[in-house]
């Protein structure tokens, strides 16, 4: 398996805060990765810093084998990186279709002239970002919400919106941050069989942050367990899951004790 | 392939529509100078002049409205369109180039000016934006002012002495008009027979075509890449850099586009008026363009339109020469009615913002749509 993704020692620090803490990381081709750790343990953080939008305070990532630190997201987002938001960052009073069709600007060839004359080409352009769209909404399950203002979409629609705008992007690597906040365990579920269906269908690898174990542990190749910045523990699930550290980590020294009783 | 820019609506009653419309738009400067014969005031001049202030505002809510930039000196942009034409078209400084060249020139050096100040300062957001842009509308006119003479000194050398620009406050006077000349030769007419460049008339179909060129192009920008990205700024721009949307490019192209069609309005009046001054861009005009916006729904291409005639010949007709007409005469002689003009728009502005404060006439996203019971697979959630 070739390697798509690689941090060697980034870290990130607001000021005198450590948030990512010399982090060693690498995603495979065609894989799911997740991290995991309690509130404020840098995960977030690290996805900035993977998408662009931090600069690594020291270390670098490389993207396939290209140094990408210090790259502007919108950059990244061109060679292949794409994301959603722990809190649903959509365009709010832009309708659905729309919403996707931005998600496709870089990969349209119009120029301001060919927007304002709409010359053949141009107009077979916008027809297959269109259709292309419409497809793309049908796939998450938003069939019949095209014209839509995303705002008014219920919560649950919203998060697909947002992942479908994010595959618009024809991304090679998908990052994830906490995509069933907020579900209730059927919508979970149907989560957990669409994420695996994303990586089986779409020659893609995907970066979760997740909360909820029963998702982490069913789809993910690897769990990396981050506590205040650093890596406490990386492995398959089966391995985390036994890790003294990570439930010291999650559930304090006095679980761990009791457990060991 | 499914043609979504099809729109479904009754075919027949949209054509009828738009005859409609072209008549009216053909009629409308006969009645009015009926009308004119009849009452007295000033309108189609006034209605020239809402026109060219359609094709302004158009241009401010590009940026305004559609990539969601606070824009305070965007008259500064008007002023450089006309200025341009000026300097291009005024006989003293031997150019005197043909108007239907002129004023793409124009439009051309304002998109310039639109790329020159934003790029050093569309890094800034919101209230910094703002204020930089409200001081360029200060700068424009004041530096208009003072180059009716200037000397340029470097080093102790002088290399320009006293050199006239714009003629500094007492304004650019004549300026070029549009020369129909050839087609006088043409069809064998008397020399002048063409001379149309004073007709009211005339200007009214002018700006007409003016006012329709921006219209095409802002429609047709709403909906295509560059317009969607714009407002993707507008909306989120830090998404909108996730997203692969570069936020200082997509800025510069709205403040340029923005430019341009001013370049292109004020080109137009420059010529109209055949004199301009700097004192015709002051800073009461961009706050005025931004009411027009504002007031009438910000993004809305359509509503800009209707909206900016309105309020523009209810301000050149109706508080300009009704109002001091009905006030002077009788009931206040002595008071200069006037300036209740800001308080009239100033309140306009509040009570909308209040009770509509998407505008009058929004764009259609604001609305919510009834959800139509999407097929059923896909209420079950994510399909697998
Ligand atoms: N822009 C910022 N400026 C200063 N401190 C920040 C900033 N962003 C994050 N932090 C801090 O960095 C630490 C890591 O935050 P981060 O958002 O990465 O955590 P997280 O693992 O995503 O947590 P959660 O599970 O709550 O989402 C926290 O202590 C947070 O307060
Ligand atoms: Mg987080």
């Amino acid at each position: 398996m070739t390697t798509l993704l690689e941090a060697r020692g980034v870290s990130k620090a607001f000021g005198r805060l450590i948030a990512v803490d010399t982090l060693d990381y690498t995603i495979d081709n065609n894989s799911i990765n997740s991290i995991i750790g309690p509130n404020g343990a840098g995960k977030t953080t690290f996805f900035n810093v993977v998408t662009g939008y931090y600069k690594p305070t020291t270390g670098k990532v490389l993207f396939n084998q290209h140094n990408i630190s210090g790259s502007r997201p919108n950059q990244l987002t061109r060679i292949g990186i794409a994301r959603t938001f722990q809190t649903i960052r959509l365009f709010n009073n832009l309708t659905s279709l729309e919403n996707i069709l931005i998600g496709m600007h870089h990969r349209l060839k119009a120029s301001v002239f060919g927007d304002i004359f709409k010359p053949p080409p141009v107009r077979r352009e916008e027809a297959r970002a269109h259709e292309e769209a419409f497809q793309l909404l049908e796939y998450v399950g938003l069939k019949g919400y095209e014209e839509h203002t995303a705002k008014f979409l219920p919560y649950g629609h919203q998060r697909r919106l947002e992942i479908a705008r994010a595959l618009a992007t024809q991304p090679k690597l998908l990052l994830l941050d906490e995509p069933t906040a907020g579900m209730n365990p059927n919508e979970t579920q149907d989560m957990i069989l669409f994420i695996r269906k994303l990586r089986d269908e779409r020659d893609l690898s995907i970066l979760l942050i997740e909360h909820d174990m029963k998702v982490v542990m069913t789809i993910s190749d690897k769990v990396t367990v981050l506590d205040y910045g650093k890596k406490i523990a990386e492995g398959r699930p089966s391995e985390v899951q036994k890790d003294e550290r990570v439930i010291e980590a999650y559930l304090g020294r006095r679980a761990l004790e009791m457990l060991k009783k | 392939m499914r043609d979504i820019l099809a729109q479904p609506r009754p075919v027949l009653l949209g054509r009828l529509r738009w005859v409609l419309v072209v008549i009216i738009v053909i009629i409308a400067p006969f009645v009015m100078k009926e009308l004119e014969h009849l009452t007295n005031f000033g309108l189609i001049t006034q209605v020239n002049r809402a026109l060219i202030f359609v094709a302004l505002a158009q241009g401010l809510n590009i940026v305004v409205g559609l990539a969601g930039l606070l824009d305070l000196g965007y008259a500064a942009f008007f002023a450089i369109g006309a200025y341009t034409f000026g300097l291009l078209t005024w006989p003293t400084h031997d150019i005197e180039m043909s108007f239907f060249l002129a004023i793409w020139v124009c439009a051309l050096v304002a998109a310039l000016f639109g790329i020159i100040i934003g790029a050093p300062t569309l890094r800034l957001r919101g209230d910094y934006l703002a204020i930089v842009t409200l001081a360029f509308g200060e700068i424009i006119p004041s530096l208009v002012r003072n180059l009716g003479d200037f000397t340029f000194t470097y080093h102790g050398k002088e290399y320009i002495k006293d050199y006239n620009l714009t003629n500094g406050s007492q304004g650019l006077t004549p300026l070029g008009r549009p020369d129909f000349s050839f087609f006088e030769r043409l069809f064998g007419l008397d020399h002048g027979a063409l001379n149309v460049g004073v007709k009211p008339t005339f200007w009214y179909f002018a700006i007409v075509i003016t006012s329709m060129i921006v219209l095409f192009a802002a429609t047709r920008l709403n909906n295509s890449r560059l317009g969607r990205a714009w407002k993707a700024i507008r909306e989120d721009e830090t998404a909108a850099d996730f997203m692969g949307v570069d936020p200082i490019r997509t800025k510069l192209a709205a403040f340029a586009i923005g430019a341009s069609f001013s370049g292109l309005a004020g080109a137009v009046y420059a010529s109209m008026l055949g004199a301009i001054f700097p004192e015709l861009f002051r800073f009461q005009v961009s706050i005025f363009l931004l009411i027009i916006v504002v007031l009438s729904g910000r993004g809305s291409i359509w509503g800009v339109l209707i909206g900016g005639l309105i309020i523009a010949t209810f301000d050149g007709v109706f508080l300009a020469q009704i109002l001091p007409d009905i006030f002077n005469g009788k009931i206040l002689p002595e008071y200069d009615v006037q300036s209740l003009r800001w308080v009239f728009f100033g309140s306009g502005l509040i009570i909308i913002m209040i009770f509509r404060p998407q505008g009058l006439f929004p764009p259609k996203s604001t609305e919510r749509k009834a959800a139509p019971p999407p097929p059923a697979e896909s209420t079950q959630g994510v399909q697998s």
